[in-house]
Order: C-alpha cells, then structure tokens, then sequence
C-alpha cells in the first residue's frame, strides 16, 4: 500500500492507482471529461490537471490526474493556484470552439462542460474569431449528432472499440480541425450504441427519438428492470406527467455494469403506438364495442366458465414469457381454478422434455473469469448483447469462446466424442470426428474454468433436450459448468410462478397442434410469439373465444374480448433472471387510459369466478406467497437431462430460423426507432 | 405634565400644525391624473401582459428552451416541445396562466433569445377565469400587435442590461 495525500487528506491506495481514483476515493472532486472508469485512459481533454509534489520538491508542471499513478509519499493540490490557473485554462481552450446553444441542446441540465464550466470557467470569453463549424454527421435512428458541440474527449471512440467491439468511430484530422465520425456513409450498428448517449460528457451525441421532447431537468426518475431479455438489466425510466421520456442504466456491478443495450433503452417508443389498447373492449355481433370493466371482466368470466363447465381441457393459455412473475402466478391458480392444466410460457419452444428452468447455472459475474466457453446456438450480440459484453470480458482476459451456429447436433455431438477420445473415457455416441472437432476438443481441455453455454437457437432447437444431454456430458467430461441463457425477463419466473403444464396439461405446441376452444392470452401475440406462427394464428381463429390481456390491440382479428393491461412501465411486478435473481419493480407511471396491471385484471377474474386464494390486495402479497421472505436469488436445481441421445439430423432443425433481434416481444416490435434499418446517411 | 405642553394644547398648537398642511397642499400642483383619459408615464422596464415576439422574417423566436417554465416561481407558463414542419426545435404549446402569474419578469430575464417579453398592457380582463389563460396563439397576437413599442423599449433599456 502506498501513503499519499491529495490537499493534505492522507489516504493509503494499492500500487497502480491513478490520482483521480484516489481523490475519488477520499471524495475529493477533480474535474474531468475524457476519463471514464470502464474506459481505458486517454488523458485527452486535460481538465484534471493537478499539481503533484514528489519527495518534497513539485513537479514543475501540472499532471492529468487520471493519467497519472500514484507513488510513496506523493503529495497531491487539487486547488492549489498552479491547479486552478491550468484547470481554468483548459476550460477556456474546450469553450472557444463550443457553440453557446445550450438553451436547444438536450444535454443542457446534465452536461459535464455546463456544471464544469460553471465551476472553471471565466464569466467572459476573450475569444473574438469565428467558431468552429463541424457537420453534423448522419449516425442512424437511435443517435442524433451534433459535431460542432463535441469536444474531443474520445469516449465513443474507445467505448466502441473496447467495450462494443467494433471500432464504428474514429477521429480525423488534426489539431483544431479534428472530429469524429464514423465510416463515411455508415451508421452506427452496435446493440450498445445507446451508451453513446449517456458516455457523451457534451451534447455531441444525443438520443434520436427523444430529440426536442423534454428539457432534463422536468424528469423524474423511477426504478426499473428491463423486460426484454434474461438478464434483466437495471434501469431508470425518466418520467414526467405520466409518460416515460427516455430509459438509463442504473448502475448495477453484478448485472448489467453501467450498460444496457438498445433493446431496452429505446423499447420505450413503443408503449405509446396507435394500437395501444386503452378501453376494455368486446366483440359484440362482429363489431367491436368499447365496454366497461364490469362488462368485459362479466363476460370473461362467463364465457371461461361456460366452457370450463362443459370440458375444462378445452381451455389454453397462453403466456408471454415477459409477463410479470404475479401475472403469471396469477393465470396459473385461474387456469387450473378452472381445472385446466393447459398453461404455458414456453411458447418458442419445440421441445418440451422434461428439464427444469433453463438457467444460467453461475452468476453473470462469473462469465469474465472463464477462460474456455463452448457457446452452442446463440447469436449471443442480438439475444443478449450485455452477456456477449462479459464474454468479450473473458476473451480479453485471454479466454476463448468456441461457437457451434449451425448443424448444433451433430457438431456438439462430435466435440462431445472428441473430448471423450482425449480424456479417454467411453463414449457411446455413433458420429464422425471432424477435424474441428478435434480442434476445438484441444482447446477446450486446457481449460480450467469452462462452460458450455446454451443459447437461443439451442433452446429453441426442436431436440433441445437431447442438445442439453450432450452439453451436460460434455461438462462433466471437462468438469465445466453448463448454462442457459434464458430467453426472456421471466424465462426462469415461468417456471418458478408454475406458469407451465404439469403431468397432464398440454404444452405451448400441443395447445397449438390440437385446438382449444377457448384460449386465454397474456401479454403475447401468438402469431409472432409463438414457435409457428402460422399455426398459433389459425389455431387462434378457430377457437369459439379468444380472451387477450394485452397492451396491444393487435388480437384484433381473432380475439372476442381485448383486456387492456399495462407493460411493464405501468405495473408494479417481480422478474427473475437467468441467474436467478429475484428482482421487484413498482410502476413508473400511471397506467395509460383504462388499463390496468396484470395482476389486478386476474385478480378479479378470479374472484368473480369465486376462485379460492384470488384475494390479494397488492402484488407484493402475490410476490409473498409465492416467494415467502422474497430471497435476493431463487434456488433452481441444475437440470439434468438425461434423454438417450439421437443423433438423427432433423430437417426442421436446419431450417430454422433465430427470431429477429427487433422482434422478441411486442413491445420492441412497435419500437419504431429500433425498426428501422441501421444505415448512414448515403447508404 | 408640564406647562409647555399645557400651553400647546390649549393653544390648538397640533390643529393648527396640521391644517397648514393642508393648506400647503391646497395650492401645491395635483398629482391625480384623470384615469383613463390621462394616464402615468411607464417605465421602459414596466412588466405587463406577456407577449411573445417574431423576428422580422416572421419566425417565432422561441426555441423552446424552457428557461422560463423553470425559473416561473408561481409556475404559470407551461410549455410542451416539438419539431416543427422544417425540422426546428419549437414549442407546441406556450401557455401563461395570468391567474397565476405574479409579474415578477424572471421570464424575460431568463429568455436567451428575448422571445418572451412583458409588454406596457396592463388594461386587460377576462370574464371567465379561463379568459385569463393566455396560449400561444394569444400570446403571439400581443407580440404582432406591440412589437413597435416592444422593439422601443427594449432599446430604452439597453445600455443598463
């Protein structure tokens, strides 16, 4: 440990601390743009000069404090005159060439230069020449540019180039004359380009869709988690007047670092499409006619009853695996109330063998520190941009990721054999080794913390169980770990909630293949949600009702009676994600119109149909009992699979084909910004 | 009680200091203007009813900045943003509730662009308390009809801003 002192507070830090994060440390301010603590040192933009005095005797010039390591006995001035004269002159140089629009600039409010400048900054300007115009460059639907606010400082630059991936931006040019761009008539595609926006220390990359909207300073921010994918990122969504504006990252180390990707950061701009369902509405005569919630909720009920009465399995519900863990908990005690088993939140799977909650099986943390990760069927950037973030973590850190993309069977099953051929242990599979295999099987033993991930395709794969059967005898052959990446938000709380067939319901294909008469839906579209979406939709047009708890309108077409329910902005709910942890969120704002949260529209479903347990009050009670004590994770078995292995390739399995990275579930699907191609201005 | 005040008071001596007050004022020259037919001179700084200015090309001034939705102490002005047909940051939506509005002119000092100004009307009314809700539309119209004196006054005050 080394002793230092920054304006005369001593602190001990570690060896390779650099004086801005020891000033951190010690709550000691220092001023600064170009440096962010997930980026690597650029030492760019000068704002944290200091002085620094060594054994006793000054540095004859000042030092940028992020650049700068500490060392036994250093003596730091953060406001010492050398300091403030070499602060104040380099906030002088960054305002020469910064256009004053603040009063239209959407970063205004919560600026880096404005607060620093404020601090630093001379009340005058000396400068009497012409500002620097730099053109705005056209960087696709989710950024807008504004290059003659930019200063320089290089965090996009290096945000796409060490964290993204992909180097997307550069600086040109020289001395005053350098910007940035990105490649001349590209846009920016990264699934984290959203980050841009909140990197940005100036107005120089801004949100596109919430350009001109809202001044910073009027939101309100609520505490969130992200409904698109399994790992249910932490979020703040800014509101005001009972509408959300934009969507932030809550800093959270252990999930989703200072990241979120734009899946949902701009999912946003959906919640308020034209077809937002805001009125209860029934279907009377073939036209449909907006009607009270008594109403609605009466002829739900009785037409559940009716035909539950004549035969309960003629009953199907379907449930989308983005609905809360009460909604879910919910529908499951009405559906079997009614002495129907058939529920399911699996509505993309093919196959249904018996295997518990596909999990991750380790923390989300743990993923850097693998040093040899076989990843089968997943396009990991559009599934789960921030897991491909922490493998990239891993990679860097000298690890190595193997992926099977296509042919997963046989591919996964000749690794399998190969591993079993090095380890010299029997191996009862009947497959070819290919070379690569062989290859791959090398690398892999070398391994010492290894794991064989799961991904979307893999899941979805119509001989999923038999794929996880091989992972998992590969794991044990190499001792890794084997892990899921659960599709949705609730992937791990539909199996947790029971939102799933026990022995003799029907699953999510079987509801579909064999028509019900009545199908309850809850917050999906099965024509786009489902496996088959041509089969989900004719199975949905010949059913005598169809009863759709929905944001959306778009059951339209087949439905009888539409239950508007709010997303996940509007309704209080718990998610887990794929690591199991236990993550509750209160609404953001008020439902929109007439819409109600999930779980109070079930609620009273439940207690018209005088359903025993439907008397909740809150969703934390529904929460509670499921989930007594509300643990920070749940505890989920390892699922082991242990099907006979059948390597019979499979026609369907090469055909298909992974869900589009905009069209998981209904909300993105109506975000229009992410929508629309991601092409520069001349592409 | 001693004896000069015994001698001022029954001399009148406090009547008498008084009424040559009101002599003195009897032939001083009034200050009374005959309302509404005379009327004060006003203060290029006077701050009367809102307006909100265009340049001479006919654009709005406004940008929609919001500076003085935030700096209203009674929260009077009320402003939604958007993009007009040119792609232009303005407002969709300036409303001043004059109910609510102290006159404390902190909007037309916060306005960087001299968009929103209080004008020298001060001779108006509403029937309806709705009457008093000034929108955009209004609040444009005064800035037509007065920007002659806006202008002028303005000009007044220049040097001391």
């Amino acid at each position: 440990m080394l002793n230092i002192e920054i304006d005369g507070k001593p602190i001990q830090v570690e060896p390779g601390t650099t004086i801005i994060q020891a000033a951190k440390k010690l709550g000691v301010h220092i001023p600064h743009f170009c440096y962010h603590k997930k980026l690597s040192i650029a030492a760019s933009c000068r704002m944290c000069l200091v002085e620094v005095e060594q054994g006793g005797k000054p540095f004859p010039k000042p030092l940028p404090a992020c650049a700068t390591t500490t060392a036994e006995g250093m003596k730091v001035f953060t406001h010492s005159d050398l300091a403030i004269k070499a602060q104040q002159g380099v906030m002088e140089f960054l305002l020469i060439n910064h256009p004053l629009d603040c009063p239209i600039c959407d970063q205004a409010g919560e600026c880096k230069l404005q607060d620093i400048a404020m601090g630093y900054g001379n009340t005058v300007s000396r400068f009497h020449e012409e500002k620097r115009v730099v053109e705005s460059k056209e960087l696709g639907p989710l950024i807008a540019s504004d290059a003659s606010r930019c200063i320089n400082c290089t965090r996009c630059v290096r945000f796409l180039q060490e964290i993204s991936g992909f180097q997307e931006m550069g600086q040109a040019f020289r001395g005053d004359r350098a910007e940035i761009m990105p490649f001349i008539g590209q846009a920016i595609t990264s699934e984290l380009s959203g980050n841009l926006i909140d990197i940005c220390p100036v107005g120089s990359l801004t949100s596109k869709p919430a350009r001109n909207t809202v001044r910073s300073w009027e939101l309100a921010r609520r505490l969130s988690v992200a409904p698109h994918d399994g790992l249910g990122s932490r979020l703040y969504i800014h509101v005001k007047n009972n509408r959300v504006y934009r969507v932030t990252p809550r800093h959270t180390e252990a999930i989703n670092s200072c990241w979120i990707s734009d899946k949902d950061r701009f999912s946003y701009t959906g919640l308020y499409a034209a077809d937002r369902l805001t009125k209860p509405m029934l279907k009377q005569g073939g036209v449909w006619q907006e009607v009270s919630w008594n109403q609605a909720l009466d002829y739900a009920a009785h037409t559940l009853r009716d035909i539950a009465q004549q035969d309960a399995s003629a009953l199907g519900a379907l449930i989308s695996p983005t609905a809360t863990l009460e909604e879910m908990s919910l529908a499951g005690q009405l559906m079997r109330g009614l002495g129907s088993e058939n529920i399911d939140h699996r509505l993309r799977q093919r196959d249904f063998s018996p295997s518990s909650a596909p999990w991750l099986g380790m923390k989300i943390t743990d993923l850097p520190t693998l040093d040899r990760v076989l990843l089968v069927g997943s396009n990991l950037r559009s599934e789960h941009p921030l897991i491909a973030l922490r493998l990239r973590q891993a990679v860097n850190r000298g690890g190595e990721v193997h992926l099977i993309d296509n042919d997963l069977l046989i591919r996964l099953a000749a690794i399998v054999k190969a591993v079993a051929t090095l380890k010299n242990a029997p191996c009862e599979l009947k497959c070819i080794v290919s070379e690569e295999a062989k290859r791959v099987a090398d690398n892999l033993v070398i391994g010492q913390n290894i794991a064989v991930l799961l991904g979307n395709v893999a899941q979805h794969h119509p001989k999923a169980a038999t794929l996880h059967t091989l992972a998992q005898q590969l794991a044990s052959l190499l001792n890794a770990k084997v892990g899921c990446l659960s599709e949705s938000a609730n992937t791990v709380g539909g199996y947790v909630a029971r939102a799933l067939p026990s022995k003799n319901g029907l699953n999510a294909d079987r509801m579909l293949r064999e028509p019900r008469q009545a199908y309850l839906l809850l917050g999906c579209e099965p024509e786009q949600d489902c496996a088959e979406g041509a089969l989900a939709l004719s199975a949905m047009k010949q059913a005598q009702s169809v009863i759709v708890l929905s944001p959306f309108a778009s059951a339209a077409t087949y439905a009888d009676c539409l239950l508007p329910i709010a997303p996940f902005t509007e309704t209080s709910g718990t998610f887990i994600n794929m690591e199991g942890r236990v993550q509750s969120f209160a609404a953001a704002v008020r439902p929109l119109g007439e819409a109600r949260p999930g779980w109070k529209v079930l609620a009273a479903l439940g207690k018209l149909l005088d359903l025993p347990d439907f008397d909740v009050e809150s969703s934390e009670e529904v929460k509670n009992n499921l989930l007594p004590n509300t643990p920070e994770f749940v505890t989920l078995e390892d699922s082991l699979s242990d099907l006979p292995v059948d390597l019979t390739s499979d026609l369907l399995a090469d055909a298909l084909v992974p869900v589009a990275p905009y069209a998981t579930d209904a909300l993105v699907r109506r975000a229009t910004c992410l929508q629309q191609p991601r092409n520069g201005g001349n592409a | 009680m001693n004896i000069k005040n015994l001698i001022q008071s029954f001399s009148l001596g406090e009547l008498r200091q008084g009424l040559a007050v009101t002599l003195r004022y009897m032939f001083a020259p009034k200050i009374t203007v005959q309302y509404p037919d005379e009327k004060t001179p006003l203060s290029p700084r006077f701050r009367g009813l809102h307006a909100l200015r265009r340049y001479s090309d006919g654009d709005e001034r406004c940008i929609g900045c919001k500076l003085c939705e935030a700096v209203c102490p009674a929260k009077a002005i009320t402003i939604d943003l958007g993009t007009n047909e040119e792609g232009v940051r303005c407002t969709t939506r300036y409303d001043i509730d004059l109910t609510l509005c102290i006159f404390c002119g902190f909007c037309e000092e916060a306005c960087p662009v001299d968009a929103i100004v209080e004008t020298h009307v001060f001779e108006y009314y509403g029937e309806k308390k709705s009457d008093l809700l000034y929108t955009k539309k209004m609040l444009l119209a005064n800035g037509n009809r007065h920007e002659a004196e806006i202008a002028k006054n303005r000009e007044l005050d220049a040097k001391y801003r």
